[in-house]
């Protein structure tokens, strides 16, 4: 039971986050949840506040808002600052597996799609959020509305969660259909250009997957269970030794699956050595 | 050789397709945008173009308002999706003195050059004359002894009728201290409100500025106004203008 436990573990912890997330919103907003007479987490994934002092903010919505000419308060800004250092330094992705409620419908429609129908209809090349990314910022520069902000099915699914709106649901549900039936892991792979914005952050951040070339035996199980799987090349791994690509989402699929435990979570440029690993019965076996 | 006419050809299609893509996108939120006019927005709110680029959605101002007044747009009320607004009919505005929902915005989509709350201008209330009471000719005045600017945004003004009846007491609007909040729209005890707040635009109209209201001192139209030429003299200088008026000119 232990060991289900612990091979599941970033799965649970991911779970953890990103209801929990969910449910410090809904709780600060319905539930009246507040210390010292503050409300926990006040706003939404948008714009939020901790207990009525530090700010948070979507620093792609941020961006969007300054390229339509408007410049928003200060505290936005802040906020945003607040979100880029944090997934700075936690790997600019791990906010997609970690925290976006869409991760939750894309992840239960790629296990669909692995179980039941895993073949794509057509291809699409993964740098194409990088595009739509760019066209976010030119059309909102262009018709002076923040462009993505105004269609985001992260934004409508997470409102609808809150507020219950009406009609949120149906991007997503076009989301869910299009990662099963059509592309795996269509959205969150290839088209969302907030998982652009944090890819392009991820390059610099600081957790990292490490990777330990002596101990792999190639068995390429990692790369089933990845929704990246191109940042799982193992020649580039073995030169850098952790993988560096920013699409890295964190996830952590990879470390409990890896049979010869070459990989784990650490700080970049920091190295795995042989012994980072309780390594007695591996060394045993060999 | 080929290679290049593989890499301009991609460029091309990468090109068409994002153009054409972005075209339906841009018209995507467009019309998202222009299905706005009759939604009234939280005090402080700027100017419709400038609020819907600066509004990130947060909810914030939804979850300050005491009231519950304040929501974020559901599909099909006219507003765009997920922005807040306000129904007057169901719950109008109460004018907090300390306008939480304003403080609450973390962008400035609620101004914060709104300090005084009485300053807003949500909206105008517009009575339909046909279907209020007090125009029929009944007392009602409701919306008058509800007001919070009684008095500045609404008046009661006395037609006499003959003799066998009492005057007619009706209600007019003044859109310089009209805040929109909406409090007359829901205790307007016709079944459908016959006062009801609307955007400015949709209800204002201009006189335009060559329009001269002599009675009013203040436009500085008076006897002795003087135009300015377009070359600049002044006109009194130039002769001719006002010798109507003037005994001591001889021509």
């Amino acid at each position: 039971m232990l060991a289900i436990i612990k091979s599941w573990r970033f799965l649970i912890l991911r779970r953890l986050t990103q209801f929990g997330t969910i449910l410090l919103f809904v709780g600060s907003l319905h539930g009246g949840w507040s210390w010292f007479g503050q409300p926990l987490l006040r706003g939404d994934l948008s714009a939020s506040f901790i207990l009525g002092t530090i700010p948070l903010a979507d620093p792609f919505a941020v961006l969007q808002i300054f390229f339509t000419g408007h410049l928003a308060k200060v505290e936005v800004w802040i906020g945003a600052i607040i979100i880029l250092v944090f997934y700075g330094l936690l790997g600019g992705r791990t906010w997609c597996a970690w925290v976006c409620p869409v991760n939750l419908v894309t992840d239960l429609a790629g296990w669909l799609h692995h179980h039941t129908l895993p073949k794509n209809l057509f291809s699409l090349p993964r740098n194409l959020r990088y595009l739509i990314l760019l066209m976010a910022l030119l059309l909102s520069a262009i018709i002076g509305l923040p462009a993505f902000e105004w269609v985001s099915p992260i934004g409508a699914m997470h409102r609808e969660i809150l507020f219950g709106l009406g009609l949120g649901w149906t991007g997503v549900l076009g989301i869910f259909l299009f990662d099963w039936l059509v592309v795996k892991q269509g959205w969150c792979g290839h088209l969302c250009p907030l998982g652009g914005f944090y890819s392009l952050l991820g390059r610099y951040a600081q957790l990292r997957v490490q990777f330990n070339a002596s101990r792999c035996t190639h068995c390429g199980e990692c790369g089933t269970v990845c929704p990246e799987p191109q940042v799982l090349n193992l020649k580039q791994l073995a030169k850098d030794n952790q993988v560096l690509s920013g699409a890295c989402t964190n996830c952590g699929r990879c470390i409990p699956i890896c049979p010869e435990h070459s990989l784990q979570f650490g700080w970049r440029g920091t190295q795995l050595t042989n012994t980072y690993y309780p390594p007695q019965h591996h060394l045993g076996e060999n | 050789m080929n290679s290049r006419r593989d890499f301009l050809q991609k460029t091309i299609q990468g090109a068409a397709l994002a153009t054409s893509g972005g075209l339906l996108w841009s018209y995507l939120v467009q019309r998202n945008a222009q299905a706005v006019p009759f939604a009234l927005r939280p005090p402080g709110a700027l100017p419709e173009a400038d609020f819907n680029a600066l509004c990130i959605k947060c909810g914030r101002c939804v979850a300050a308002c005491p009231y519950a007044t304040l929501q974020l747009a559901p599909v099909g009320v006219g507003a765009p999706l997920g922005t807040p607004y306000f129904q007057p009919r169901q719950v109008p505005c109460r004018l907090c003195q300390d306008i939480p929902c304003q403080r609450a915005c973390p962008t400035g989509a609620l101004s914060p050059q709104l300090t005084e709350i009485t300053a807003a201008r949500m909206g105008l209330a517009v009575i339909d004359t046909e279907h209020c009471l007090s125009w029929q000719g009944l007392r009602c005045e409701i919306c008058y002894r509800v007001c919070p600017l009684r008095e500045q945004a609404i008046t009661i003004d006395a037609r006499p009728r003959r003799l066998s009846k009492h005057a007619m007491l009706l209600p007019t609007i003044h859109s310089d201290a009209c805040t929109g909040c909406g409090i007359c729209e829901q205790a307007c005890p016709a079944e459908v409100a016959a006062i009801r707040i609307l955007p400015h635009a949709w209800v204002q109209g201009k006189i335009g500025d060559h329009y001269r209201l002599g009675w009013k001192q203040t436009d500085g139209i008076t006897q002795t106004f003087t135009p300015a030429l377009s070359n600049g003299e002044n006109s009194s200088s130039a002769g001719g203008l006002d010798y109507l008026n003037d005994p001591e000119l001889k021509y």
